[in-house]
């Protein structure tokens, strides 16, 4: 059966989720992206490593026009997701959020119940109609979110009273009850310990049979257990895209070899 | 001196930092002392006048917190009533009578005999007798038990602040007046409970019978439309400025001309107010509606600066949450970012209103400071704030006055106090730290 699944996956593999090309992105006066060109397929994770500063996060915020909040921030370019462009006029940023479910950097749950901050998206999107229904969506996403098992009793509790590693569960658990068909994480691990680390890791690869994932990290460690595909940002450019066991161990620009043996970076 | 100096420069290389640490360290160290001084010195003094002045407050104001009453047993003489229309009749008569009993030597048909007998009353006295009579028309022919103010001179007198050994020509009751009181006191008819006319009446000539009641819901009144005023469009103002105002220029501009709003002196408002609402609008003169509105432009500002602080003090985390499910604008703000923000917002509103109550300018340029002696049954009834009624006590001269406007004070400050203190309490309670 598992087997089966995993054929399956990796002909999956193949499809390609979200098309960018010629993506450039200014703060203001700043040239953060500079056209970046990147396929990112189903159900595979994808990472994005490089320096402090190199735009990584940037890009990735660009896939769910996270970057629209910011008033001085310009983003150009094509981003495809299934073929049509994300940032068409037609293109409501609030449905395509619902399509990209995200993850930040800080475990960020609302000040609310455990059981609240899961239902929160699929209620202001109207994804459930009765209690029951509900009840449902928030018990299948704490499970994806492998939180269910621990927090199934306390579920009218705050998330904020969580652990560190659980509050990132419950924020993954709440990005995918809206049922979204590519998660991105923005170095989903950096506030966490090394087993809630671990944890996640874990999860990600669960994730992936049924989402494009797309994975900021700092950590190149991390970036070789999780990802299929790792994409290499420096000053703005992406360096180098490939396969993450070629970029590791057979990069073809300099630039990645020093980053990836420590000596840029 | 050459012996000295290669020693000096020997012992420089090695030490001279650790030396020169140490001898700044003490300067350092010195200097904090002073600081902490100083600070300790001020917290001294602001503290040191706080209690001067509660303490002038209560010792001056704390004999308006009783009143001396005469008790009475008033025969309601049916003759001296007439049926038809009760409050018609010599009230002030049948208490003559009832007084003149406690003076068998006095004439009491002798008018100005009689008036010095009845002086000790307060000119109120003959009104409660009628009310009561009204009240219930059944006491007519009957003898009435009733506890009467009496009048403020003899009101000082039991209260020591009229002093008995002052020369009689100073005095304002003379020596024969004392010992008509004294006459009562002896047959023990005089008590001093509390006065609750303080609270219960509104406004009087006579200080034995003034209160701060009309005032009290004057300023509810007064308070209230501001805050129905300026809560929802200070926030809404706030909220917009704040989540969804382009940052450009003009927004620059209007944001510095708020907080400069905050700093015009009231007496502007109050001179706005005259000239806009009274004079184009011709809305009705001394009114808690009127003052109201006046307060809600002044509290405007405080309210929206102290909204954006709260809004501003909501981590952008929680924001790019719910973006991140894909919360539009507006739900982000409605479903989020306010409720996070209530708390801060409440608090600033309740310290802006508080302002408001105490704010006596303005009120004054609208005619709140009119006399009054009823309180007023609505927003549009003329009436007196807290702050403008202490004015007007302060500018009476009757001797009464000067403990009940401390009183008028203090329980301003009572009000101010508590809602201050339920700011403090709502600040505590949904306080979250991040």
């Amino acid at each position: 059966m598992n087997d089966m699944r995993k054929i399956e996956r990796d002909v999956k593999m193949a499809d390609t989720k979200i098309t960018a090309r010629n993506v450039n992105v200014f703060y203001g006066e700043t040239h953060a992206i500079k056209n970046v060109d990147v396929d990112i397929a189903e159900n595979t994770v994808t990472a994005f490593i490089g320096p402090s500063g190199c735009g990584k996060s940037t890009f990735l915020r660009c896939i769910n026009r996270m970057n629209d909040t910011i008033d001085i921030c310009r983003v150009t370019g094509d981003i495809q997701l299934d073929g049509s462009d994300i940032n068409a006029a037609s293109v409501d940023p609030v449905q395509l959020r619902a399509k990209v479910g995200m993850v930040f950097q800080k475990p960020n749950p609302f000040p609310k119940s455990i059981y609240d901050n899961v239902a929160y998206g699929p209620r202001i999107h109207g994804l459930a109609r009765t209690k029951s229904d509900m009840d449902e969506i928030v018990e299948r996403a704490l499970r994806r979110g492998a939180l269910w098992e621990e927090v199934k009793d306390r579920l009218d509790q705050p998330g904020t009273g969580l652990s560190g590693g659980q509050q990132q569960r419950l924020c993954i658990a709440r990005a995918v009850a809206t049922e979204p068909e590519v998660l991105l994480m923005d170095e989903p691990c950096s506030a966490l310990d090394p087993i809630a680390t671990a944890q996640i890791e874990e999860l990600i690869d669960e994730l992936r049979q049924e989402y494009s994932v797309v994975i900021v990290t700092h950590s190149m460690q991390q970036a070789a257990r999780v990802s299929q595909k790792t994409a290499f940002f420096h000053l703005g450019n992406l360096v180098e895209f490939n396969d993450t066991s070629n970029i590791f161990s057979n990069p073809s620009d300099p630039r990645t070899e020093s980053y990836i043996t420590g000596r840029i970076g | 001196m050459t012996d000295i100096t290669p020693e000096q420069a020997g012992s420089g290389s090695s030490h001279s930092a650790t030396e020169l640490v140490r001898k700044s360290l003490a300067r350092r160290n010195r200097k904090q002392r002073v600081l902490q001084g100083f600070g300790i010195a001020a917290i001294f003094f602001a503290l040191s006048m706080l209690v001067i002045l509660i303490g002038s407050l209560i010792s001056t104001g704390y004999p308006a917190f009783t009143q001396t009453h005469v008790e009475l047993e008033v025969y309601v003489d049916p003759d001296e009533v007439n049926p038809d229309n009760l409050s018609r009749g010599s009230y002030d008569e049948m208490i003559a009578v009832s007084m003149g009993a406690y003076f068998p030597g006095v004439d009491m048909t002798d008018r100005t005999a009689a008036r010095e007998v009845t002086q000790i009353l307060s000119s109120g006295a003959q009104l409660l007798l009628r009310e009561r009579v009204i009240a219930d028309p059944s006491l007519i022919g009957q003898t009435v038990n009733i506890k009467v103010p009496a009048s403020d001179n003899f009101d000082q007198l039991n209260k020591g602040l009229v002093k008995r050994d002052t020369p009689e020509r100073l005095r304002r009751v003379d020596d024969a007046a004392i010992e008509r009181f004294d006459t009562l006191n002896e047959a023990g008819i005089i008590s001093t409970p509390l006065n609750t006319r303080l609270v219960t009446n509104a406004d009087s000539r006579f200080p034995e019978l003034a209160g701060l009641k009309g005032a009290i819901i004057g300023s509810f009144w007064a308070l209230l439309t501001c805050f129905v005023i300026s809560f929802p469009i200070g926030i809404g103002a706030a909220i917009y400025l704040e989540e969804f105002a382009p940052k450009n220029r003009l927004s620059d501009i209007i944001e510095i001309n708020i907080n400069n709003l905050a700093a015009v002196p009231s007496v502007v408002f109050g001179l706005l107010a005259l000239a806009v609402f009274l004079g184009w609008f011709g809305m009705p003169r001394s009114a808690p509606l009127v003052g109201g509105i006046t307060l809600a432009l002044m509290t405007l500002p405080t309210i929206i600066i102290a909204t954006r602080a709260a809004l501003k003090a909501v981590p952008p985390s929680i924001r790019e949450a719910a973006l991140g499910v894909g919360a539009s604008k507006q739900q982000v703000v409605f479903h989020h970012v306010l409720p996070l923000a209530m708390p801060g917002i409440l608090t600033g509103t309740i310290i802006g209103l508080a302002q408001a109550l105490g704010e006596t300018a303005p009120l004054l340029l609208i005619g709140m400071n009119a006399f009054i002696t009823s309180a007023p049954s609505g927003p549009f009834d003329s009436a007196t704030a807290l702050p403008t009624q202490i004015f007007i006590w302060a500018d009476s001269p009757e001797r009464g006055f000067v403990s009940r406007t401390s009183a008028a004070i203090l329980v301003l400050l009572t009000f101010l106090i508590s809602m201050n203190a339920i700011a403090i309490y709502l600040r505590q309670k949904f306080e979250r730290k991040w």
